[in-house]
Order: structure tokens, then sequence, then C-alpha cells
């Protein structure tokens, strides 16, 4: 139970992650189709129909401010939601961990693997809002490459924290309070619609504890084309997040499984 | 010859209550070792923690030689497992599942896919490579279940009930294919509550009941130790039946539900007397593993 705290990562995570990979492949065609067809709507509907009465947002196009946004917010619910479901659906009714805990794998590397499998799924969905959003003339500068690596980590720190509630589960009912109570209030504050800045001071301090709100910082300029500041706090707290959420996973995750 | 699992005073409590209470077992290379007892015996609890999946309470388990639950991946490496309950993957094929389950192993490509081949025609499902695993059926799980167990070509295989549920044909195709693994030098370690199988596959065989180890030995020294060699089975009157075997002499009797049980030495005499008796039907068969068995852990049900 020492190496508890400091988990290796290990090669095996990724056979995890290859798994995920190849049931994704098997849906492919669907999902990428959701994957482009909802930023699609989003930013069409809300982007230029609201953008229409808005024009600019914190000096650019309410386009490209609500894009931005999306992207980080709708990462956070790729990554929370793969975390949730369909980590809870293999953890217990499918009892896919139960098979793979009988091969040399470990409690902390199928959760790194799914972790890094959440993380690539934010990168394949976030690419194709990102795609969207150019298309749309909403992507002002080359620094948008930056945008999947930067979805990546916030893929890390959102799954870290979903793991956490699909160990604690009794149900798929328990997510609800999650998504209620955490995420949504998130989605609403945290500067994917309007800028944090515009909130009562005390609620804005709040906000910055809270990891969307970096997620977005980090995002938004990148995207806009706007210089970027407090990287490194933004950063930290992203992979904070995920590192804490990891190993509190792990330890409740073996806490449940392994009886 | 080698001993491939070590269990030395093992202790598994849940809260206050010990379900595995002081077990010490070992288990020698190329035997195939079962371990009986009914349901909350123990049996289960006692491979998940040799396989490191559960903390001990107390006691030492070494497989290979190496300790548990610390050399946990290492033993995991060399081991199969087939649990009780089908965990197969749902989102693959049959093909799909061995080699996703093979990946866990670290097992290259090119490796896996040939032994894939000779795994679905060892359990015969060859011709079932790409079929969805919600289209077998329960006999079918069973069999990939156990290619899945050898994906890793093991050394030691660990089954939890392997025939439980399944018809006769698939029972008997298991019991052969794990004569084959034993032929071909692997380690058997299997759990089972069907006597009939314990006898034909076992080596050696351990009683449980409630957390303990009642008997070790095989098969044949145990029904040697524990029941006398001949028995009748007799149904009908009761009255009847009492009045028929009283008259035997010598002997062990019992009366369970409608049928009453007579264990001897010679039943000649009182095979000669049944035979004149209308109103009662009689089986006359050599004593079993079964006899040992509920004379051991007792006729009251288990949940």
């Amino acid at each position: 139970m020492v190496n508890l705290f400091l988990p290796r990562f290990r090669g095996a995570a990724l056979a995890v992650w290859r798994r995920n990979t190849l049931v994704w492949r098997k849906l492919m065609l669907p999902s990428i189709l959701i994957n482009f067809g909802e930023p699609f709507l989003y930013l069409l509907g809300l982007g230029y129909g609201l953008g229409l009465f808005i024009g600019e947002m914190m000096h650019m196009p309410y386009l490209t401010f609500l894009a931005s946004g999306i992207l980080a917010s709708s990462s956070m619910n790729t990554a929370s939601f793969e975390a949730m479901f369909s980590v809870y659906t293999r953890m217990i009714p499918q009892k896919t961990y139960e098979a793979i805990l009988t091969t040399p794998l470990e409690v902390q590397d199928i959760l790194a693997g799914e972790m890094l499998w959440c993380a690539t799924k934010c990168v394949i969905s976030g690419t194709a809002i990102l795609i969207v959003a150019a298309f749309l003339g909403a992507v002002h500068t080359w620094h948008a490459l930056w945008v999947p690596p930067v979805l990546f980590l916030i893929g890390l720190c959102f799954s870290g924290m979903g793991l956490i509630m699909s160990a604690l589960a009794p149900g798929y009912d328990f997510f609800n309070y999650y998504v209620t109570l955490v995420l949504t209030p998130m989605f609403i504050l945290s500067g994917v619609f309007y800028p944090v800045t515009s909130l009562p001071v005390a609620l804005q301090s709040l906000v910055q504890l809270l990891p969307l709100a970096h997620a977005v910082d980090l995002i938004r300029p990148l995207v806009a084309g706007l210089p970027l500041s407090n990287v490194a706090l933004h950063l930290a707290v992203l992979a904070g997040y995920g590192i804490v959420g990891y190993l509190i996973a792990v330890r409740l995750t073996r806490k449940r499984l392994l009886v | 010859m080698p001993t491939v699992v070590e269990i030395k005073g093992l202790i598994k409590r849940y809260d206050n209550h010990e379900v595995v209470r002081g077990i010490d077992l070992s288990v020698p290379a190329g035997c195939c070792f079962g371990l009986l007892g009914p349901n909350g015996a123990g049996k289960t609890t006692t491979l998940r923690l040799l396989l490191g999946q559960s903390p001990v309470s107390g006691g030492e388990i070494r497989v290979f030689g190496l300790p548990i639950p610390q050399a946990g991946r290492a033993v995991r490496s060399r081991t199969g497992v087939v649990p009780q309950a089908d965990n197969l993957d749902p989102d693959f094929t049959v093909a799909e599942n061995l080699r996703v389950y093979g990946r866990y192993f670290g097992i290259p490509a090119t490796t896996l896919d040939t032994r894939i081949r000779e795994l679905l025609a060892f359990v015969d499902l060859s011709d079932r490579a790409d079929a969805r695993i919600a289209t077998l059926s329960g006999g079918m799980k069973r069999r990939l279940t156990i290619a899945r167990a050898l994906v890793n070509d093991p050394e030691l295989v660990v089954l939890d009930e392997p025939t439980t549920g399944l018809d006769p044909q698939v029972r008997h195709m298991i019991w052969g294919r794990l004569r084959d693994l034993r032929q071909a030098g692997k380690t058997l370690l299997l759990t089972t509550h069907y006597m009939e199988e314990a006898e034909r596959l076992c080596d050696e065989l351990i009683i449980m009941d409630q957390g303990r180890i009642l008997e070790q030995g095989t098969p044949a020294a145990l029904i040697k130790k524990h029941a006398e060699p001949e028995v009748i089975e007799v149904r009908g009157e009761e009255k009847l039946a009492r009045q028929a075997l009283a008259s035997a002499g010598e002997g062990r009797f019992e009366a369970v539900g409608d049928t009453y049980y007579y264990y001897t030495r010679d039943a000649r005499a009182v095979v000669k007397q049944l035979e004149g008796m209308a109103g009662l039907t009689f089986l006359h068969r050599p004593a079993n593993l079964e006899d040992v068995f509920l004379k051991l852990t007792g006729r009251e049900l288990r949940d």
C-alpha cells in the first residue's frame, strides 16, 4: 500500500487505452458526425444569433469568444461523462475491470489508461469543434494549433474528478448530483458565455478556484490570437486537479474492487 | 516435485466475520487440485486472495515461490483465471476478446495472432471468431472464457466453478480440455461443488466448510476413509423401508426427505431382501465423493 501515493506509470495502462480506442473505432462514424454536428449547431445558433446583438466581447467577435469557451467546456463534459458513465459501466455492470484485474494490470494502471482515453476523446471532439470554428471564421491565429494539447490536459483534469465519482457511485443516478451541483454551475459561471469579470467579486474568486475558468483562460487567447497570461498557473491548476483526482480515485477504486 | 501454491495459516476477515479461518495447503506442480465445499465455504475468497485481488487478514501466500500480494503482477502474468461468472467484454467479438485480453499481458501482436487461432481451435470456436459475445450460448461463453485464461500460456490455471450451469455435452468437453491441460504439464486449481467433476478430474482435493479445511486427500482415499464401500438408496413407504433395512444388520442408516440411505461393507443380503419387496424402489451403488462430502459437511441447506 505504500506505493499508493506514487503510482508508477506503466505501459500496461496503454493496453486499457487501446481497448477503449478499439471500441470507439467500431462506432467511429456516428461519433465523428456528432462531434462535428453539435458544435456546428451551437456556434451557428448561439454565435451568430446572439453575436448579432452582442457584437464584440473582450475585444473579439462574440463567435470567437463563444467558440473558445465551448472548446473548454465541451472538453469538460466529454471527459467527465466518459469518466463517469462509461467507466462506471466497465467497472460495475460489465465487470470489465474484474477481468482486467486477473491480468498483471492493477487498479492504478486501469485508471491511468482510462484518463488517457478520456483526454484523447477530448482532443478528438475538441479538434472537430476547432475545425468548425475555423470554418465559421472564428479562429484568428495559427496559435490555435496549441489548442489540442491543452484539450488533452483539460481531459486529464476532468477525468480525474469523474473517476472519483465513478468509484463512489452506487448507481448511474448518483452522477446527477455531480452534474447538477458541480459541472453545470461551472459551465455557467466560468466565462464560457461572458467574462468572469462581470460576476460579483466574491463569486469571481470562487470561480478562480475551479478548473474550468483556467481552461477557458488558456484556450481563449490561443483561438483569438491574444497574448496569454498566467500560463503556469492555469496549467498547474488543471494538472493539480487531474493528479489529485487520479490519486483519490485510485484509492477509492481499490477500496471498492479489491475487497 | 516443486510446489506451485503454498498457503499457510490464511485468514480473511470482513469486519468481524471470518470467512477464511486458517487454511494451509500446498499444490504441487502438474497437479489438478480441487477445492470443494458448500456455498459460503470460502473457496472463491481463497482464490481471490491467492491472486492478490483481496488483502489478506493473516497468514502467508506464495505462488511460484513469490509472495502475494507483493508479487501479484508477476504471479498473475504466469496464471490463467476462469472466474465464476462470465466477464467477457461485450463490446468485442470472440477473437477481439482474446486479442484485447492478450494485450494486457503485453503479448506481441504476431504471437497473439497465432495463439488466438490455436486457442479458438482448442475450445472449438474457430467458426465463431467474428461473432459478438451477445450471440453466444452459455456453453460457448464458458469455452471462450477458458480460452481467454490460456492466452498468456499460463503455468497455473485457476478455475472457479468451471462447469456450473452447463449442459452435459459442454461439461464433458470442458473436462476433456482440462485433462489435456494437465497432460501438457499445467497446474490446475479448481473449485466445484459437482462431486462427479472432482472425482473425475482432481488428483488431490480438500473439502472446506465455513472457512476451514475438513479433509484433504485423493478422491479414492477420501472415499475409502469416510464412506462404507457400498450404498443402497431406497425410496418408498417409510415403514417398509425401515423394516427392510433394519434387518440388514451392521451398517449406517440415514433418512433424507423421502430417500433412505444405507451404507455398508456388504449389501448382498439387503439387496436380496429388497428385491422381493413391492412398493419400494432401490439403487445399489458404490460409495462416491458425494457421500463423503455430505457426511463431512452435513445435509442442511446453505446459502
